[in-house]
């Protein structure tokens, strides 16, 4: 699981474009674990995302949604995380093999 | 300035000279800033607004071994780059910016140690600002139990500031702390500052952690285990609605006894002072004003700290989080988001604490929308109203099983009250505050054991706020609708009965006339100059008319007696003055009208001016006007 490059994604990049295994972080199922590649953008949203720890090469665990599917409850830098999935598709990630590293370190 | 042994905590120090020492202390929200502000200052707080913004100031006196300083806490914030109002004021205020407010001589950045990985990114943009910096770490006692292992000395010269591990809730290290905070001047500062960008910073945080944090933290079980459950989608939504029921089985078993309590012994005060003092107009203002109209808000006390007391506890213990969580969907509908629920909730007791609850939600424009309409929650105030229309006009029959109409028509009051709150929510969001607003991020603390004392200072606060910012007020618009009942003063003609003789002096007062000058406008509504004048009385709180008019029709204080009255009370052409249209109508301009002084007063503190008050007093009586015309059309065709 090497690390993307910092800056390959920190740009704006258009989802369509991404490679098949970078998704938005909104994709990820409980239990499923992700690398943070980069923001789809660079507006407030994307700076408050950054300013939470959600920066490249983060780990971050999908832990569960809410009874209604929305809000998403995530794990990073050692504390839990609720984003909606419209704040969370912002947020692209490069997908770890499932369950793999629940609590290795980041 | 060293060695004053004491410091009223009204004396905060003007930027100058003379100054005291001042120290701000920053963090996130849920780092334990509060608790450490509380641990330090005690009881000797004062909250106030930032100029301008509804961003709670809080500011106290604090005696730093033998130096005295002013203490600044200053509102949570996971950044300096502002991204709300409350943010926005962290960095205005530590930037000088902030006009008539001093920028802190020394920070204090308040962090959890077992997320240190994150709060390292806002210790980072701190440090940017070359003030002394000292870092205060919370729950260092977690991290040992979650077998986190952290080199102090290490962090220490990574940081280059002094480091200090406390226990806030518990005073461990609080008099290290005193110590260290009275003396910013020997602080260490950093050789250079770490970076500016946020990718950099994250990278900087990295390489500090990794040569202090020699053991992380592993997850906390206790607090896994507990999620498993609270969110699941089936019980959490369970335990959810179960938590909701209980929270109201509790706020009206528990204060109803208090209240009642309090109403007696209001009761037996002006008894007392009626018997002891000569009937005069002096006597009359103290009893009838002062008293009654004093009464009249503390009677809503209990509730308020019942509500206050529960919602710390909830909070405190990491659910309000959780209820955040489980009903996020539902508010997101509406354009608003899941602490706006529990502010809502609150509201159904008493708009007051539920105006109060407001302050957790980050986005000032859902705050605002939240404030302006949690007085369409059917707050308890109204019961007496409602109570004394059903029991007068709506049969007491069954209509399924053991529910009766009577229960209908008020479980229909309460939800035409709720239902319209969220759809005028939903408007608000739409037309007067559109937009995107902030993006919704909200942390889920790990469940943790609040203390007794902890919970005690938050809800003496918040009480303590409503009965000196509200009293001042209520007590003056008291006298005020005292002088309004009472004058002009009219001899009653001779012979009359006691309750007679007031009833007749009212309608001859202000208020009286008053009434009579708004029977054009309500009666389109159905409503004569009896119930114009109850109206004008409850604009200080709602129950109030059922005094009015019991003075009104003159009404001994019999049980049942005023619901004869007003049973019996028919116009001049014989035509009964409570038609069903009638009783509908006044029903439904209590659901929608703002008639709640305290309310008013809270609203104007929470968002620091008299605009928004307004705006809600005005939008929501045009509403209970346009409302009630319409049910008494509707109702007076059909029957």
């Amino acid at each position: 699981m090497a690390a993307t490059p910092l800056s390959s994604c920190s740009e704006l990049t258009p989802r369509a474009d991404l490679k098949p295994d970078r998704v938005g972080l909104d994709t990820l199922a409980p239990g499923e674990s992700a690398l943070v590649c980069g923001l789809t953008g660079d507006g407030p949203i994307e700076r408050r995302l950054l300013d939470l720890g959600l920066l490249p090469g983060t780990r971050v665990l999908a832990l569960r949604r809410a009874p209604l599917g929305d809000p998403i409850e995530y794990e990073l830098r050692g504390y839990r995380l609720c984003l909606r999935r419209s704040e969370a598709r912002r947020v692209c990630v490069e997908r770890e093999a499932a369950g793999a590293c629940a609590d290795a370190p980041r | 300035m060293r060695g004053r042994p004491t410091l009223s905590a009204a004396a905060i120090a003007p930027h100058g000279a003379e100054a005291l020492l001042r120290l701000g202390l920053v963090g996130s929200p849920n780092s334990g800033k509060t608790t450490l502000f509380n641990a330090l200052t005690g009881l000797r707080a004062k909250v106030g607004n930032y100029p301008g913004v509804t961003v709670e100031r809080r500011e106290g006196a604090v005696d730093l071994a033998g130096r005295p300083a002013i203490l600044i806490d200053l509102p949570g914030a996971y950044s300096l780059t502002p991204v709300s109002e409350d943010e926005a004021v962290v960095s205005r205020l530590l930037a000088g910016e902030l006009e008539g407010v001093a920028p802190p001589d020394a920070l204090a950045v308040v962090a959890d140690a077992c997320s240190l990985e994150r709060s390292l990114l806002l210790v980072a943009q701190v440090l940017r600002l070359r003030l002394p910096t000292c870092l205060v770490l919370t729950m260092t006692d977690e991290l040992v139990a979650r077998g986190g292992k952290l080199d102090l000395r290490r962090l220490e010269a990574a940081l280059g500031i002094p480091v200090l591990p406390v226990v806030g809730h518990r005073g461990v290290g609080i008099d290290a702390l005193r110590r260290l905070l009275g003396h910013p001047d020997a602080w260490s500062r950093p050789p250079i500052v770490p970076p500016e960008g946020a990718i950099e910073r994250g990278a900087w945080a990295e390489s500090v952690l990794a040569h202090v944090l020699t053991t992380r933290p592993g997850r906390s079980r206790t607090t896994d285990a507990i999620d498993r459950v609270l969110l699941h989608p089936v019980a959490g939504v369970l335990v959810f609605a179960a938590v909701m029921v209980l929270f109201f089985q509790l706020i009206f078993a528990w204060a109803q006894p208090a209240m009642d309590g309090i109403d007696a012994a209001v009761g037996a005060l002006s008894a007392a002072l009626r018997g002891a003092l000569p009937p005069s107009l002096a006597s009359d203002l103290l009893i009838d004003g002062v008293v009654a109209g004093v009464g009249s808000v503390i009677v809503f006390l209990p509730q308020i700290v019942l509500v206050l007391g529960l919602l710390h506890l909830l909070d405190d213990l990491g659910y309000m989080a959780r209820a955040a969580f489980v009903i996020d969907r539902v508010m997101g509908w509406i354009g608003l988001e899941g602490r706006a629920f529990v502010s809502l909730l609150s509201s159904y007791a008493c708009a007051v604490p539920g105006i109060m609850a407001t302050r957790t939600i980050p986005s000032a424009r859902d705050r605002l929308v939240t404030i302006l309409v949690s007085p369409l929650m059917t707050c308890s105030a109204r019961l007496p109203v409602y109570a004394l229309l059903i029991a007068a006009f709506v049969p007491d029959r069954a209509v399924l099983g053991p529910i009766g109409l009577q229960g209908l028509v008020l479980l229909g009051l309460y939800l035409l009250g709720g239902l319209s709150a969220l759809l005028v929510a939903a408007l608000l969001k739409r037309t007067l505050f559109p937009g995107e607003g902030l993006p919704f991020y909200m942390e889920l603390p790990p469940y943790r054991v609040p203390t007794l004392k902890l919970l005690f200072t938050q809800v003496w606060g918040g009480a303590r706020a409503f009965l000196k910012r509200a009293g001042t007020i209520i007590l003056l618009v008291s006298i005020v609708l005292w002088g309004l009942l009472t004058f002009p003063r009219v001899e009653a003609p001779q012979g009359l009965s006691a309750e007679a003789a007031r009833s007749y002096a009212m309608e001859q007062s202000v208020a009286g006339r008053v009434g009579h000058a708004l029977e054009p406008v309500l009666a389109p509504l159905g409503f004569d100059w009896k119930i114009g004048v109850g109206l004008v009385a409850s604009l200080a709180a709602r129950e109030v008319i059922v005094a009015t008019l019991a003075q009104i029709y003159a009404a001994t204080d019999e049980a049942g007696s005023l619901r004869d009255a007003i049973r019996r009370d028919v116009h001049a052409d014989g035509r009964p003055v409570y038609t069903p249209a009638t009783v509908a109508s006044l029903l439904v301009f209590f659901v929608y009208a703002l008639q709640c002084m305290s309310t008013l007063a809270v609203m104007r503190r929470e968002t620091n001016s008299w605009r928004w008050p307004a705006f809600a007093f005005c939008y929501l009586l045009a509403l209970a006007y346009g409302a009630s015309y319409l049910v008494h059309r509707v109702v007076d065709a059909w029957t």
